[in-house]
C-alpha cells in the first residue's frame, strides 16, 4: 500500500476545499438556512406536526441529505474530473498508485468534506428549530454510510464525464428531484396512494426514512429495509468502480 | 552491463485505429543521456507515455530494472521520473504544494530538506510560495523538472524540454542533466532538433513514422561527422589506383573520371598535400578539386527520406 500517496491526494483535495471555501462549505450552508427559514418556519408554521414531529424539525434530515448526497457527489466528481480536463492527470496515471488507492485518496476526502458539510447544516438547523438526537450512532453511520457511497458515484460520474455538461447533469437532473420526492418534506403517507407506490421505487426515499429514524426513532419504512437499499446502492458503486479500472474506461489510452 | 530499459517489440495502435509504434526494440543503458531524435509526430511521445505507464502498449514488452512495467509498476514507476511535452499544472497550487505532492504520490517519506535542495537547484526558492498560474512558462517547465525529481528518480524522461525556452534555462537544464547523469541517473529525452542531441547526448534514436530506424552512438555519428571528401575532377579517366597511393583512401567513381578521398578533419594531418604531390609524380591531372562534408543533419534527413 502507498499511504504517502493516498496521504497525499488526500492533502490536495482538502486543500482545494480549503480554496475553494465558499463554494464548498458557505454556499450550501446559507441555501440550507433558506430552506429552513421559507419552509420550517414560514410554511411550517401552518402545518402542525408530522408523526409527532414540529414541520421544522421533521425536515432537518432530508435537507441534510440533500447536502450530502449533491455535495457528495459534485466533489468527488470533480476532484478526479479535473486532472483530466487540465492533463495532470498524467502524474497520476504514471505513479506507483494503485487504483485502489487513488479511489481511497478522492472518495476518502469528498466524504470527508461532506460529513464535515452536513455536520454544519445540522448544527445551522439547531439554530432554527430544537433537536434532539434519538439515535447518534446510528444518525453517524447513515452520514458516513451515505458520504462514501455517494462520493463513489460522484468519483465514477467524474469518469465517465467527457466534459463540464455530463458532470453537472446527474446531480441536478436526477439526485435533486430524488431527494425532493424522496420524502424530504412530507411524509410518503401524506400521499394518495399511487404516489406512494412511485416513492417507493426512489431509493433515496430509503436513506432519508432511515436517517429521520435515527433523529426521531420514526420512519416511513423499516429500518431494514432502508439499511439493504443502502448496501445495495453501495455494493453497485463498488462493483462499477471495480469494472471501470479493470478496463481502464476514459482514462489511458 | 544488464539495461535499465528494456523494450522488446513494442507497437501502439491507438483506438482510432492509428499506428503510434511500430515493432520497436530498444535498450537503455544505465547513467547514459539517450536522446530519441524525429520529427513531429514521429511517435516519441507514444514511446514514453508507454514506458510510463500513461498509454497501454497494443503488443511487446518492456521492463524497467528487470522488471515488467505492467506486472511490476509499482517498482518501475518509483524509479522513473518524468517532464511531460505539455506544461500541465494546478494554476490554484503553490510551488511548494504541487512540489510536495509529486514526491507523496510517488510513495516517498516527506522530505522538505530535499525539496528545498531540489527547489534551489532550480532557481525556484524564492517562488516557493507563488502559485502556479503566477509563473511564466519557463518557471512552469522548472516546477515540472522539480515534481519530476521529487522523488529521487534513477530514470528521467524529458519529453521535447527546450521547446519554448529561453536560452537561460537551456543552459540551467544541460547543466542539470550532466550533474545527474553524473550520480548516476540515466536520462532519455526527445528533441526534433540535431544540436540538441549532439550537445547533450551519449547515444542518439532516431524515430520516423513510429519505427526506430537508427540507434548509434555520438560519438561513432561524430566520427562520421568528422569526415570529409576530396573529389577530383580528373582530366583523363583513370582505370585503377596507382600503387604508389594505396596508402591513401582513395575511390573511383564516375566512370574513372572522379577521384574521392576521404580523409579525417579532426587528425593532424588530413594527407591532403602529400596526395596532391603524389599525383603530380604520377602525372595525373584534374580540372577541378571541391570538398563535401556529411553533417549529422545529412544523415539525420537522409535517414528520413529513405524510410518514408
Ligand atoms: N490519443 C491518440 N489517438 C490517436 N492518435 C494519436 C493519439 N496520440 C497521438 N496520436 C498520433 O500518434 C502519432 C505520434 O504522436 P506523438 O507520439 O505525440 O509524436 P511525437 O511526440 O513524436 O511528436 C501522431 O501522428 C499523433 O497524431
Ligand atoms: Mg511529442
Amino acid at each position: 500500500m502507498n499511504h504517502y500517496a493516498v496521504a497525499a491526494i488526500y492533502k490536495f483535495e482538502m486543500a482545494r476545499t480549503k480554496r475553494t471555501l465558499f463554494q464548498s462549505i458557505i454556499s450550501p450552508v446559507i441555501s440550507t438556512s433558506l430552506y429552513f427559514i421559507v419552509f420550517g418556519s414560514a410554511i411550517g408554521s401552518r402545518i402542525t406536526e408530522i408523526d409527532g414531529v414540529s414541520y421544522g424539525a421533521f425536515i432537518v434530515p432530508g435537507l441534510i441529505m440533500l447536502s450530502l448526497l449533491t455535495q457528495s457527489i459534485s466533489n468527488a466528481s470533480f476532484g478526479i474530473y479535473f486532472p483530466k480536463f487540465t492533463g495532470t492527470i498524467y502524474e497520476l496515471l504514471s505513479a506507483p498508485v494503485s487504483s485502489i488507492e487513488v479511489l481511497l485518496g478522492y472518495v476518502g476526502a469528498a466524504a470527508t468534506k461532506s460529513i464535515l458539510l452536513a455536520l454544519i447544516i445540522l448544527a445551522t438547523a439547531h439554530f432554527f428549530v430544537p433537536l434532539e438526537i434519538a439515535h447518534p450512532l446510528w444518525m453517524l453511520f447513515f452520514l458516513v454510510v451515505t458520504a462514501i457511497t455517494f462520493s463513489l458515484f460522484g468519483f465514477i460520474i467524474g469518469i465517465w464525464a467527457d466534459n463540464f455538461e455530463k458532470l453537472q447533469v446527474i446531480p441536478l437532473i436526477v439526485i435533486t428531484p430524488l431527494v425532493f420526492l424522496g420524502g424530504t418534506f412530507y411524509s410518503v403517507s401524506m400521499l394518495p396512494p399511487f404516489w406512494q407506490t412511485v416513492t417507493q421505487l426512489n431509493p433515496v426515499f430509503y436513506l432519508i426514512s432511515g436517517f429521520r429514524w435515527s433523529f426521531y426513532g420514526v420512519a416511513d419504512v423499516s429500518l431494514i429495509t432502508s439499511f439493504m437499499v443502502m448496501s445495495g446502492f453501495l455494493a453497485f458503486c463498488l462493483l462499477a468502480v471495480t469494472w471501470i479500472f479493470k478496463s481502464g474506461y476514459q482514462i489511458k489510452q | 552491463m544488464q539495461p535499465i530499459i528494456q523494450i522488446t517489440d513494442v507497437n501502439k495502435i491507438y483506438d482510432s485505429g492509428f499506428q503510434a509504434l511500430n515493432d520497436i526494440s530498444l535498450s537503455i543503458k544505465p547513467a547514459e543521456i539517450f536522446a530519441l531524435l524525429g520529427p513531429n509526430g514521429a511517435g516519441k511521445t507514444t514511446l514514453i507515455s508507454t514506458i510510463c505507464g500513461i498509454v497501454n502498449a497494443s503488443s511487446g514488452q518492456i521492463t524497467v530494472d528487470g522488471k515488467d512495467i505492467v506486472s511490476g509498476y509499482r517498482h518501475t514507476r518509483e524509479l522513473i521520473g518524468l517532464v511531460p511535452q505539455e506544461l500541465t499544472t494546478d494554476a490554484f497550487e503553490t510551488v511548494w504544494a504541487t512540489v510536495s505532492f509529486s514526491r507523496g504520490l510517488f510513495g516517498k517519506k516527506p522530505n522538505p530538506t530535499f525539496i528545498e535542495k531540489t527547489l534551489k537547484s532550480l532557481s525556484l526558492w524564492d517562488k516557493k510560495d507563488s502559485r502556479m498560474m503566477e509563473l511564466s512558462g519557463g518557471m512552469k517547465r522548472r516546477v515540472m523538472i522539480a515534481k519530476a525529481l521529487s522523488h529521487e528518480p534513477s530514470i528521467l524522461f524529458l519529453d521535447e524540454p527546450t521547446a519554448g525556452v529561453d536560452v537561460e534555462l537551456r543552459k540551467d537544464m544541460w547543466q542539470l542533466v550532466r550533474q545527474l547523469r553524473n550520480d548516476g541517473v540515466t536520462i532519455i529525452l526527445t528533441t526534433h532538433y540535431i544540436e540538441e542531441a549532439e550537445e547533450i547526448a551519449d547515444r542518439i534514436g532516431v524515430i520516423k513514422n513510429g519505427q526506430l530506424i537508427l540507434v548509434e552512438d555520438k560519438a561513432a555519428l561524430m566520427n562520421q561527422l568528422g569526415k570529409k571528401q576530396l573529389i577530383l575532377d580528373l582530366k583523363e579517366p583513370l582505370v585503377a589506383i596507382p600503387s604508389t597511393m594505396t596508402d591513401f583512401n582513395l575511390q573511383i567513381k564516375n566512370e574513372g573520371l572522379q577521384l574521392i578521398y576521404s580523409y579525417d578533419t579532426t587528425k593532424e594531418h588530413t594527407g591532403i598535400s602529400a596526395l596532391l604531390q603524389q599525383l603530380s609524380s604520377a602525372n595525373i591531372g584534374f580540372k577541378d578539386i571541391k570538398t563535401d562534408q556529411s553533417s549529422l543533419e545529412d544523415i539525420f534527413v537522409s535517414l528520413v527520406k529513405e524510410s518514408t
